[in-house]
């Protein structure tokens, strides 16, 4: 019993000694958090490491506030959240952390109305007002005045809205309190609410599934979700009185509108964005970096593959229904980079 | 017990392990049990009994309580029952009494597929198949005509209550299903000759048998299949529309104990996390209570059931 547990230690101390050690190996970046921008991270560390065989990426998809908590406790390199941290959560990490911003996701709305083709148009205060459960017909004269072009059928709206914890909740409630007064003072914004009213469906498939399957039924979803699976998408009165039908262009808009006043460390908020014809309920989704590195290889790698997100990276996003960065704000990003050190040097 | 094994040394060492083995089992338990308790700790100090009665789920406000999980939870779990105990006591026997030997071996093999099937497939198939099978079919008839009363109340969209148990029951069938049968099996042959001899119909001697011998063998099913749709947690989830609220009505949308776990759990943090750990201890508890409770039954049964004869 006793020699065969030495055994056991012996070979896995010998497991642990060699992967340092033997340079051949690749290095190994490991990462974890949001699961919205998984499939654009994916191609990312498929495609750079392709690039640069020396470097390997692993990436859990565990959900935002998963990431903040690895990356909190040390156990992952980098992490990645659809919401920025926290001033709390931000106390408990072990030292200064970088929101790198990598792409910027829409949140749409679809809509399930046998008699309606498409362009039904809603503004914030109707959007509130049906997920306050203030408006309940289709034909109600609030909706009805917006599209005057359409028959409204005398129908009920059942809302549905997503029942697990998500960063699309988030930035969906976060538009609604920024918009309303009154989801402001009775709702608030975060990962999940107490919903006034509606039905929950888990995770986009389950929210979509409702929508598909409940006439009547309208429902919050990713953009690239809504569009790979060809779903009926209203248009939105944002903030300059334009009516925006979300597309990857408009989603960009919004973080341009903002470039201007980005704050240094990136944790803004893109919802009810400035610019003609930006789409109001967007936000970034970041990696979280800390800016003192304790493996200077690590450190570096993971520079470099940043700093190729950044360019190379951005190009990709299209492809896979992710909107890119405006070129102000990646450049700004790019020069984010240069704070990351190890052991005072930097590793840019 | 050294004389029983006597002096064999690998007699002893087996004896020994497979101890080692049961304890691990019982010292699991326990360590679930405490690590439950610990974490749930700061939701128990903060809420205390209040938790158990408070049907507020406000992560924002950051306040919790339990109540309408644990009702969406007992409440689908004994719709699913009402409804999947009969149809698989009633297969179970034609199944042995009544098919054609042909048609035996097939029925009961499709019939046990069916807890082969996991369970997210159940629930995909719940939203596309069953939830508007029901909806049109059932819940909107019966909320027409019988609307008034206050169970089948609301405005219909599907998913539900009624939805969830439905699942379910389907996911239980196989469990009480094939439990029956062995039990069934059981029966003397020459008892149901007995009552055959004494100029009995087939029916009174199903009912005879079953009714001496068999009862306590199908509570027992229907415990297994109860403790199943207790912790059911994708499915449901899927079905079951998500809502916390206490309603009466079972085409209101509900919530279930393992959904708001599953739900919430990966994106959740400080008390919000707290409170669905302790979710997860009353969970935890209300299966252990529900079993206890049916072991003591089908003593009590079984008891009675040996007296009879």
């Amino acid at each position: 019993m006793r020699r065969g547990f030495g055994v056991l230690a012996a070979i896995v101390l010998s497991f642990a000694a060699t992967s340092p050690a033997a340079a051949a190996d690749p290095l190994m970046v490991n990462g974890a958090g949001a699961t919205f921008p998984y499939p654009l991270y994916s191609k990312w560390f498929f495609e750079y490491s392709n690039a640069n065989p020396g470097v390997k990426f692993n990436y859990q998809s565990i959900g935002s506030g998963g990431g903040i908590k690895q990356i909190t406790a040390g156990t992952v390199d980098f992490g990645a959240t659809d919401a920025p941290m926290t001033e709390e959560e931000m106390k408990a990490l072990k030292g200064p952390i970088l929101h790198i911003p990598t792409a910027i996701g829409a949140v749409v709305l679809v809509y399930n109305l046998d008699k309606v083709e498409g362009g039904l148009k809603l503004t914030p205060d109707v959007l509130a007002g049906i997920y306050l459960g203030k408006i309940t017909r289709w034909n109600d004269p609030k909706i009805a005045e917006l599209n005057k072009n359409i028959t409204m059928p005398n129908a009920d709206i059942v809302v549905a809205h997503r029942s697990d914890g998500s960063g699309t909740t988030d930035i969906f409630t976060n538009y609604l309190a920024a918009v309303s007064i009154e989801w402001r003072a009775k709702v608030g914004r975060g990962k999940s609410v107490k919903w006034p009213v509606g039905l929950g469906g888990k995770g986009n498939e389950g929210v979509s599934g409702v929508v598909k399957q409940t006439p009547g039924a309208i429902g919050y979803v990713e953009l690239a979700y809504a569009r790979q699976n060809k779903m009926k998408i209203a248009s939105l009165r944002n903030r300059e009185g334009n009516y925006v039908v979300p597309t990857l262009e408009a989603t960009s808009a919004a973080a341009a509108g903002v470039a201007k006043s980005m704050p240094d460390d990136f944790r803004v908020s893109l919802v009810d964005a400035p610019g003609g014809d930006a789409w109001p309920i967007s936000g970034l989704t970041w990696l979280l970096v800390y800016k003192e590195q304790k493996d200077a290889a690590k450190g570096k790698a993971l520079v470099q593959f940043l700093k190729w997100a950044l360019l190379d990276g951005q190009k990709m996003e299209a492809a896979l229904d992710y909107a890119a960065l405006p070129k102000p704000v990646a450049e700004k990003v790019d020069k984010a980079l240069r704070q990351i050190t190890s052991g005072g040097k930097s590793l840019y | 017990m050294a004389t029983r094994t006597g002096s064999n040394p690998k007699d002893l060492a087996f004896e020994k392990a497979s101890a080692v083995f049961a304890f691990a089992v019982l010292a699991l338990t326990v360590l679930l049990f405490a690590v439950l308790l610990r974490e749930s700790m700061p939701a128990l100090r903060k809420f205390g009994v209040r938790f158990l009665v408070s049907g507020t789920w406000d992560p924002v406000a950051d306040q919790y309580g339990a109540l309408p999980f644990i009702y969406g939870t007992l409440l689908s779990s004994f719709l699913a029952i009402l409804i999947a105990v009969p149809l698989s006591v009633g297969a179970a026997i034609f199944i042995n009494e009544f098919a054609p030997q042909w048609l035996k071996k097939p029925v009961s093999f499709l019939a046990e597929l069916l807890a082969a099937i996991p369970s997210v497939i159940y629930g995909l198939w719940g939203i596309f198949v069953l939830v508007p099978i029901l909806r049109d079919y059932l819940m909107k008839p019966v909320a027409k005509y019988l609307g008034w009363i206050p169970l089948f109340k609301g405005p219909v969209y599907g998913p539900s209550v009624l939805a969830a148990g439905w699942l379910l029951s389907i996911m239980i069938v196989p469990f009480i299903l094939s439990v029956s049968r062995e039990v069934m099996a059981t029966v003397p042959q020459r008892q149901k000759e007995a009552v055959l001899s004494l100029g009995g119909t087939r029916w009174e001697m199903i009912r005879i048998v079953i009714g001496q011998h068999c009862i306590p063998g199908i509570f027992g099913a229907t415990v297994l299949g109860l403790g199943r749709a207790l912790g059911e947690t994708m499915a449901v989830t899927m079905v079951i529309g998500n809502r916390p609220e206490v309603f009466l009505s079972l085409f209101q949308q509900g919530y279930s104990m393992a959904a708001v776990i599953a739900n919430e759990f990966a994106e959740a943090g400080g008390l919000q996390l707290s409170s669905l750990i302790l979710i997860g201890l009353l969970l935890f508890l209300v299966t252990l209570v529900v079993n206890l409770a049916a072991k003591w039954i089908l003593t009590k049964m079984v008891a009675r059931a040996s007296r009879g004869i």
